[in-house]
């Protein structure tokens, strides 16, 4: 008879026990932030759907103190959702061969964040003709 | 021994399939030089205080993936980790992790040893040769798109890395995902669309959430992550050729 009893570790709070881990972790909670966030500004659009009133409602409560206090954590904590987000890139994407030579990690996050403030920028540059 | 010799605390876990419920830390006090491994400290361990200390190793330098363990809760080679990095500290030693321990420091291999096996890690040519056509040929470009993967020693350290496998076992995981990624990078081989099937499986690589910490660990740098995201890019072209073309994509 086999005297075989493998015995298997349990998994409960695995996400404690490495620093990785924990980053992991608060990256993937602070998605929920930028769902916070797309949610206001749906919010916005919804109100501004409902007239003038309605809009320059949203517009008020945007100004309030709670609000720009709610809008920092949301700003902290998305900030560090996009800086952990790249920071994936050269697990995440295809590795990218320019010459025959395989990019550096770095450089790979680098390009991510450029081509992301370029097309910021562009967004920004369009808003702003269009608000003239 | 000489009076300076210094001495570490090796705690190690330790479990007895034939008399314990479930594992246990005993302390070990391992007199060690500067050269000596973490390998080299259990091997002190079993030839001096209990000769019933298992663990698994062979060959002392990196190349055969044997020793494998959580080193102070992180999984390295424990022949390539040494002993001075962690003096005067206590060092603790734990089989790896999300695997089943068999004894002591030695896990249940099996199922990944079925993964492996499930990938079809061999060349599937794309049609048959004859001896008259001579070998394959093969450019350096080509070459360079598989090489890293081959890198692999399967000494499972990803998978003590990997969360995902710790909450579900029945994922390929990182190490096999390299290897079955290896083949279907090559050349010379046809597999790919047979193993795909598996790619895209409940077993497949959807259960990865890119927690990344599989590629940091790997002593081979070989990227097991990488090659786990870039199938679940293949397998979502995969799903959506299947609209366009009813050749396309897996069966």
């Amino acid at each position: 008879m086999s005297k075989r009893r493998p015995y298997v570790r349990p998994m409960g709070g695995w996400w404690k026990k490495n620093p990785f881990f924990v980053e992991y972790m608060v990256h993937e909670g602070t998605a929920l932030f930028v769902a916070a966030y797309a949610v206001t500004l749906l919010v916005g659009l919804v109100r501004l759907g409902q007239g003038e009133a309605a809009w320059n409602g949203w517009l008020e409560a945007m100004k309030s103190p709670l609000s720009i206090v709610f809008h920092l954590v949301l700003l902290v904590a998305i900030a560090y959702h996009a800086i952990t987000w790249f920071k994936l890139f050269p697990l995440t994407m295809p590795p990218m061969v320019v010459n025959g030579k395989r990019l550096e990690p770095n450089v790979v996050v680098g390009g991510g964040w450029t081509a992301a403030v370029v097309v910021a920028l562009g967004l920004l540059a369009v808003v702003w003709r269009i608000a003239q | 021994m000489s009076e300076s010799q210094k001495i570490i605390e090796i705690e190690v876990l330790r479990y007895n399939p034939e008399s314990d419920k479930e594992p246990h830390r005993e302390v070990y006090k391992v007199p060690f030089s500067d050269d000596m491994s973490v390998l080299q400290g259990a091997q002190y361990i079993k030839d001096n205080f209990d000769g019933s200390l298992t663990f698994r190793w062979s060959c002392r330098m990196a190349i055969c993936g044997s020793c494998g363990m959580m080193i102070n809760g992180i999984p390295k080679l424990s022949c390539e980790t040494f002993l001075r990095d962690y003096y005067p500290n206590r060092i603790s030693i734990e089989a790896m992790a999300h695997f089943p321990i068999e004894k002591d420091l030695v896990v249940d291999l099996s199922g990944f040893i079925e993964k492996l096996e499930s990938i079809q890690p061999y060349i599937i040519p794309r049609e048959a040769r004859t001896l008259e056509q001579g070998e394959y040929i093969q450019s350096p470009a080509q070459f360079n798109e598989y090489i890293q993967f081959t890198s692999c020693i399967n000494c499972t350290l990803c998978y003590a890395a990997c969360p995902q496998f710790g909450l579900n076992p029945d994922f390929i995981g990182p190490a096999a995902m390299a290897l079955l990624h290896r083949y279907n990078m090559d050349s010379r081989d046809g597999g790919a669309e047979q193993r795909m099937q598996l790619v895209t499986s409940e077993e497949g690589v959807f259960n990865c959430s890119a927690v990344g910490y599989c590629s940091e660990v790997c002593p081979k740098h070989v990227d097991p992550g990488n090659a786990v995201n870039i199938n679940k890019i293949n397998a979502a072209k995969d799903y959506f050729l299947r609209f366009l073309s009813p050749k396309g994509g897996s069966k």
